[in-house]
């Protein structure tokens, strides 16, 4: 039997209320007691981990991650972006199905599971295509997609301009269950526009993309929420509009969740000056205004989760002129302690930001297995809130050095994190 | 006497004192032009490369024609002659004309910023032709050049800039080169070209034409592209002129000293009517002959003398 002991750290789960300093005993790769230190057994076969200073939390899940694989493995595959995950603080990662082959069958959902499990290291939930294709045109076989293991639909990437066919979805998806996780973007609006529409763009001459782009599309999803009662999860919410539609429709009672990206919470239009390539992401980045609308919606819980929307990109894509870059940063290695600088803040406090990147997004994606609970595989984060460190990409697990956090000094990261009791990052050893 | 900075980027880089001397300096260079033989010595030994990413005439031919008569090497590449044809990117081809140490890159370019990439990744001089709907800082600093030839001054002045704004890399840099010596510049045209938060650069806008030339000491009229029609922001190019291109009924009222200008090519009958491009206020053709001034100046003070 294979015992360890996580001693005399700080164990914050927002899912069963704990808070305080307890040791966590595991065996076999479950736990097995959440105790107080003095009553813990400490058994010759124990290995310890001390976790004292530290916080230890329930394993951190990223529902927004591009992988690549299969077909761009030069910018990453899912062994770099499963231990990239790992050392971000993450255990469970969901990957989006615009890889090519597109994730729109069991075959592909089938080889991403497979080469996760040879990567051995985090756990993986694909989301498979909400059209064949991300063509916008006609459903993805959801029936096969759920049985080979999706856990949501999305054509990430891509908007479904098809009001019909994002009706369809959202109501042939509930006879599976399926989330549906929808990309707002109006095609029209954003037109040839690169970056956020206003004073940057026009001083920069460059094509802009007005808030409303996304806005009018998630005024029309939660339309369609509405109407066919599906649960509806938006992507990357980045401007103050869609934040106002969101909290009415919560208001409402209807199925509606949302993410947002620590890049939005944290940078503006302003990042793009000097036409830095690092800059540009879809939704783009936005104004103060927006930033200090998501950073309110998280703190009050009308954005439920944060994900990374990690995009790995090489220089191939990068280092070309601004509107020919491709959309995209990473964020797998920065999300936490880019996320903690809330904390910091004094923002949202660090149970909230918890139930944001673990709790929350696990039960948006229905997964079984919630909290820190005896019997419950033993999946956690153990965080150094006090670590300082700079932003150096060369230091990064990812294949991708596209982050436009560079130099940044942040204070918090994860220092160890556990999938089924095995280590799979430990900031001493960095065994991996 | 060198300009110390490095580029010629845009007009926003630029200080007051820099594009005063810019001016000065070009205004002593201008009678170069009109000797019976073109040339001095000035630039011998240096060699220029004119690298044209999008078409052009009057740019490129002014800046060869300046380069020349200072007796500078030139080489010109446009696009559809070079590597780009096979794939080869901005930054490679960067690369490759840095290796054979020219001392200043002209560039035009389809993409906003493409001149600060090449200026990051070389060490010769670059100058931007115009980069996408960014800058033309050449433009603009011939434009000043020729309202203060004429006016002697430019600070105090009113200029209104009349047309698609949106879209024009010169309305940019003209806005922030004439702001910045102390003109106020008054935009107008119909909503659809006029871009979000163009206040913040120093200008204010209208959407009347009448009313913003109405006291206006210059009035500069933008080329409109008919593509842009495709793009919903304006219905017919008849319903353009009739709203908003400079006719003869719509000067009526106007200062008897106005100026008027035009960045070229015009669309005749489009934004401008041609009995007003030719007209007594037209100073369209001076501003293509300062131009070859103000490009003699940026190279003059770019490579010139000792740094």
């Amino acid at each position: 039997m294979k015992r360890s002991l996580i001693k005399g750290g700080r164990v914050i789960d927002p899912e069963t209320g704990l808070d305080g300093l307890l040791d966590i005993l595991i065996e076999n790769g479950k736990i097995v007691s959440i105790e107080n230190p003095q009553s813990s057994i400490v058994n010759h076969q124990s290995s310890i981990i001390n976790a004292s200073g530290k916080i230890v939390t329930p394993g951190l899940i990223d529902m927004h991650v591009h992988l690549r694989e299969p077909g761009h493995e030069y910018k990453e595959t899912i062994e770099t972006g499963c231990l990239s995950a790992a050392h971000g603080g993450f255990t469970t990662i969901c990957c989006m199905p615009n890889t090519d082959p597109i994730n729109d069958n069991q075959s592909v959902t089938d080889y991403i599971l497979k080469k996760a499990r040879m990567a051995g290291t985090v756990r993986v939930y694909p989301v498979g295509a909400i059209s064949r294709g991300l063509r916008g045109e006609g459903l993805a076989d959801y029936g096969e997609l759920k049985a080979a293991g999706v856990v949501a639909v999305s054509d990430d990437g891509n908007p479904v301009m098809n009001a019909q066919l994002m009706r369809r979805a959202l109501e042939y998806g509930k006879g599976f269950n399926l989330l549906v996780i929808s990309h707002c973007e109006d095609r029209n609006l954003t037109a040839d526009g690169v970056m956020n529409e206003g004073i940057t763009s026009t001083r920069l001459g460059l094509p802009g993309i007005p808030n409303a782009e996304e806005t009018v599309m998630v005024a029309r999803d939660i339309a369609l929420c509405e109407l066919t009662d599906a649960r509806l999860h938006i992507a990357h919410v980045s401007t103050e509009g869609s934040v106002r539609l969101i909290s009415e429709a919560k208001a409402l009672g209807l199925l509606v969740t949302a993410e947002t990206t620590p890049h939005y919470f944290s940078l503006t239009e302003e990042a793009v000056t000097g036409y830095d390539t690092n800059a540009k992401v879809h939704p783009p980045l936005r104004t103060d205004r927006d930033r200090d609308a998501i950073r309110q919606a998280l703190a009050d819980g009308t954005i439920d989760v944060i994900a990374s929307d990690h995009a790995p990109h090489s220089s191939i894509e990068k280092d070309l002129e601004f509107d020919q870059a491709a959309n995209g940063m990473i964020g797998l290695e920065t999300s936490l302690p880019l996320s903690l600088q809330l904390v910091e803040a004094g923002l949202i406090s660090l149970n909230d930001l918890i139930a944001r990147m673990s709790i929350n997004p696990a039960r948006i994606l229905n997964l079984v297995h919630i909290g820190l609970k005896p019997g419950n595989p033993a999946d956690l984060t153990i965080i150094d809130v006090e670590k300082k460190f700079t932003v150096d990409p060369d230091t990064f697990r990812s294949k991708s050095r596209n982050t436009p956090f560079t130099g940044r000094e942040l204070k918090g990261k994860a220092v160890l994190t556990m999938v089924g009791g095995k280590i799979v990052f430990d900031d001493e050893r960095q065994k991996h | 006497m060198r300009l110390a900075e490095k580029d010629i980027l845009d007009i926003e880089s630029l200080s007051v004192e820099r594009i005063k001397n810019i001016l000065d300096t070009a205004e002593g260079l201008k009678e170069i032009s009109t000797r019976p033989i073109k040339k001095v010595p000035t630039l011998r030994g240096k060699t220029i490369i004119h690298f044209f990413y999008e078409p052009s005439t009057r740019t490129r031919t002014s800046f060869e024609i300046a380069a020349k008569r200072l007796s500078a090497d030139t080489v010109s590449i446009s696009a559809s002659t070079s590597s780009i044809a096979k794939g080869e990117t901005l930054v490679d081809t960067a690369k490759n004309l840095e290796a054979m140490n020219p001392d200043a890159i002209v560039i035009r370019h389809r993409a906003a910023g493409a001149p600060h990439m090449l200026a990051r990744l070389v060490r010769a001089s670059v100058i931007n032709a115009g980069d996408g709907m960014h800058a033309h800082p050449s433009q603009a600093l011939l434009d000043m050049m020729t309202v203060r030839e004429k006016k002697g001054r430019l600070a105090g002045l009113k200029i209104a800039i009349i047309g698609d704004i949106t879209h024009s890399r010169v309305a940019r840099s003209n806005i922030v080169g004439f702001v910045k010596m102390g003109a106020e510049v008054i935009l107008a045209g119909p909503p659809t070209m006029i871009p979000m938060g163009v206040e913040t650069l120093g200008a204010r806008v209208g959407y009347h034409v009448q009313e913003a030339i109405k006291d206006a000491d210059v009035i500069m009229v933008l080329r409109i592209q008919k593509e842009r029609q495709q793009a919903l922001v304006f219905p017919s190019e008849r319903e353009y002129a009739q709203c908003y291109g400079l006719t003869e009924e719509k000067l009526a009222g106007v200062k008897e000293d106005v100026l008027i200008m035009h960045p070229g090519p015009i669309n005749r009958g489009v934004e401008i009517a041609p009995e007003v491009a030719e007209g007594p206020y037209s100073v369209i053709l001076e501003q293509v002959t300062n131009g070859v001034a103000i490009r003699m100046a940026l190279f003059y003070l770019l490579l010139g003398g000792a740094r």
